[in-house]
C-alpha cells in the first residue's frame, strides 16, 4: 500500500520517538530498554516509565510475539486505505511490552484468529518516509 | 467498615437538572444546553445563581468559558477531563472543596452537541500526540475499537457471549420504553442486536450506545444547609477515582478493569457499605461490555461470572437487578460524555420521582463510570441515609 498520495493518519515523529520511526523505515522493530530495570519498554521515552531513570537505549526487538486480543473492523476511519474489514490488535512482544497493530496475512474473519496466537513483526511502507509495524500470523507448517 | 475518608456524607446533592430537551437539537449550542440544565438544577435545588461559588465542567476549553456564560465568577473551579465520567470526579472534588470551606455551593454542569456538533469542540488528536503515533494509524476506530478489544479477550478467557453482552442492550431498552425522555423506546430483541450490523467486532451496533446533543447539572451543598433546601437530600457517601492510562494498548488486563476495582473498592470502604446493600445501580454503558466488566470489578459478581449474572434479563424492568433504569446511554441519551446523567437518575430514583420507572423503596445508589477506553473509573455511592 505504498503510495505517495496516502491519504490515511500518519504519525509525526517527537524527538523521543523518532528513533522508533528511523528504525522502522529500515523495517526494524527499535524499543526502548532501561539498564537499570532490565526492563523493555513501549511507547518509547526518553527516561523509564519504571523508574525514571536515564539508564535507557535502543535494542532491536526479536519481532516475535502473541496476540493479546483483537477486533475485526469493517471499515476502517477517513481515508484509511483498506476498504474491506481487517484486523487491529494488541500485541504482546517476547520481551514484554504491548502495542496496537494491525494483524496482516490472514483472513479477517474470528475463525481466523484467537487470542494468544503466536505472531511475527513486517513492515509496511505507507510513505517513503513512514513505515509501521504489523504483525502476521507465524506459519506453524 | 472502616471508612478511609472523612468525606462521608459530608456534602449532598440538593439540585439535579438536564437540557429542556435531549436527542437530536441543531438548534442548540452545547454551551445552550450547560444553560439550560444548570438553570434547572438551580431552580429544583431553590438556590439562585448568585450563590454558586464554584463550577465543575469538563471541556477541550479552559475552564472559564462555562462560568463566563453563566454568567458565575467562582472562587473555586474544576476542568477535570478524564472522559465521560468526569462528572463523578467533579463530586469527589464538589465534596472536598465544600468539606475545606473552599466553596459553599457547587454546581456541576454538562452540554454537549455531541450529534448536532453546534458548539463543539474539535477534538482530534495532534498529528504528534502518541495517540496518532502509537494507535490510529492502524486503524483503530476510537471507542468501538478500544471497547471491543475487552470483549474479545472477556469471552475468549471466560466464555462470554454476543448474547450476553446482547441481554444488556435488550433490559436497558425495557427501561427506556418506560421514560419518555428516552431517545430510543422500541423494545427490541437478542435476535435484534445480534442481527444490527457489526461496528468492530465482537461489537454489534445495538451493543454501542446512542449519539445524541443534551445537556445536564447536579447542584451540592454542605448536609447541613441541605436539610434547610426544598428537595430530600441524598448524601454523597462514598466516592473513589482510578486512573488507568490514556490509550487502550496500555491498560492493565483485558479481560478485567483493575482501575475500576481501585475506584469501586475506594468508594466502598469510604462509603462503609457493599455491593448488597445498593439498591439501584447505574453503570455507564458507552457498549454493553462495559457494565458485564464493571459488575465483576464492583464485587456485585465474581471475575469472568457477569455474562451468567445478567442472563434471563435479570437487569430488565421487573429483574432481580435493576440496572441502568433511565434506559442508559444505550437507549436514553449519550452526548458524549454520559457520565452526569447516571447521577441525575439516581437522584430521581432516590427520591421517589421515577413512575412506571421507579425502585421501590430505594434508598441507596451506586454510579460507576468509565473514561475514555476504559481509562478511567470513577464511582459514587448515594444515599438517603448519612
Amino acid at each position: 500500500m505504498t503510495t505517495d498520495a496516502y491519504a490515511g493518519p500518519l504519525p509525526l515523529p517527537t524527538p523521543e520517538s523518532r528513533p522508533f520511526w528511523d528504525a522502522a523505515i529500515k523495517h526494524r522493530l527499535s524499543i526502548p530498554y532501561c539498564d537499570r530495570c532490565a526492563r523493555w519498554f513501549f511507547y518509547p521515552r526518553p527516561l523509564c516509565p519504571f523508574c525514571l531513570g536515564d539508564a535507557v537505549t535502543w535494542r532491536d526487538a526479536s519481532g516475535r510475539g502473541a496476540l493479546v486480543t483483537f477486533v475485526i473492523n469493517p471499515r476502517g476511519p477517513k481515508n484509511f486505505p483498506i476498504t474491506g474489514p481487517y484486523v487491529v490488535g494488541i500485541v504482546e512482544l517476547a520481551e514484554g511490552p504491548r502495542m496496537m497493530s494491525r494483524i496482516v496475512d490472514v483472513e479477517p474473519v474470528p475463525e481466523r484468529l484467537t487470542c494468544d496466537m503466536p505472531l511475527e513483526v513486517g513492515f509496511e511502507d505507507l510513505t517513503p518516509t513512514v513505515s509501521v509495524p504489523v504483525f502476521r500470523p507465524v506459519d506453524r507448517t | 467498615m472502616n471508612t478511609t475518608s472523612s468525606l462521608r456524607g459530608t456534602a449532598a446533592i440538593v439540585g439535579v437538572g438536564e437540557s429542556d430537551q435531549l436527542g437530536r437539537l441543531p438548534d442548540r449550542s452545547a454551551l445552550q444546553l450547560h444553560m439550560e440544565a444548570a438553570r434547572n438544577a438551580l431552580a429544583d435545588a431553590g438556590i439562585g445563581v448568585g450563590e454558586v461559588d464554584a463550577v465543575f465542567s469538563s471541556g477541550r476549553n479552559m475552564a472559564n468559558e462555562v462560568p463566563e456564560y453563566l454568567g458565575i465568577r467562582p472562587r473555586f473551579v474544576g476542568g477535570t477531563q478524564v472522559g465521560g465520567c468526569s462528572f463523578l470526579l467533579h463530586i469527589e472534588h464538589a465534596a472536598a472543596a465544600l468539606a475545606a470551606g473552599l466553596c459553599s455551593v457547587a454546581l456541576i454542569t454538562h452540554g454537549e452537541s455531541g450529534y448536532s456538533r453546534v458548539g463543539h469542540p474539535r477534538q482530534r488528536w495532534g498529528d504528534d500526540s502518541v495517540n496518532n503515533q502509537f494507535e490510529i494509524p492502524h486503524g483503530t476506530t476510537g471507542p468501538a475499537t478500544g471497547y471491543g478489544l475487552v470483549a474479545t479477550r472477556h469471552m475468549h478467557e471466560y466464555g462470554t457471549t454476543s448474547e450476553d453482552l446482547a441481554e444488556i442492550a435488550v433490559a436497558t431498552r425495557a427501561w427506556a420504553s418506560l421514560n419518555p425522555r428516552a431517545f430510543a423506546r422500541d423494545p427490541i430483541t437478542i435476535e435484534d442486536v445480534l442481527a444490527s450490523r457489526i461496528i468492530s467486532w465482537p461489537l454489534h451496533l445495538l451493543d454501542c450506545c446512542l449519539v445524541t446533543d443534551g445537556g445536564g447539572a447536579v447542584v451540592l451543598t454542605r448536609a447541613e444547609r441541605a436539610a434547610d433546601l426544598p428537595a430530600p437530600p441524598v448524601f454523597v457517601l462514598g466516592t473513589g477515582t482510578a486512573i488507568g492510562h490514556l490509550m487502550v494498548s496500555q491498560m492493565e488486563n483485558f479481560d478485567r478493569w483493575d482501575a475500576a476495582e481501585r475506584a469501586g473498592a475506594a468508594a466502598f470502604a469510604m462509603a462503609g457499605v457493599g455491593p448488597t446493600d445498593i439498591d439501584v445501580t447505574q453503570l455507564y454503558d458507552a457498549f454493553t461490555i462495559v457494565p458485564l466488566l464493571a459488575l465483576e470489578a464492583l464485587g456485585y459478581c465474581g471475575r469472568g461470572e457477569s455474562g451468567p449474572f445478567v442472563r434471563g434479563q435479570r437487569t430488565a424492568p421487573g429483574g432481580a437487578f435493576p440496572l441502568n433504569t433511565n434506559g442508559g446511554g444505550l437507549s436514553y441519551t449519550h452526548t458524549g460524555m454520559y457520565g452526569i446523567f447516571m447521577i441525575i437518575e439516581a437522584v430521581r430514583q432516590l427520591r421517589g420521582l421515577r413512575g412506571p420507572a421507579q425502585v421501590q423503596g430505594a434508598r441507596t445508589a451506586l454510579c460507576h463510570g468509565t473514561g475514555g477506553e476504559w481509562s478511567s473509573a470513577a464511582t459514587v455511592i448515594l444515599s438517603l441515609d448519612r
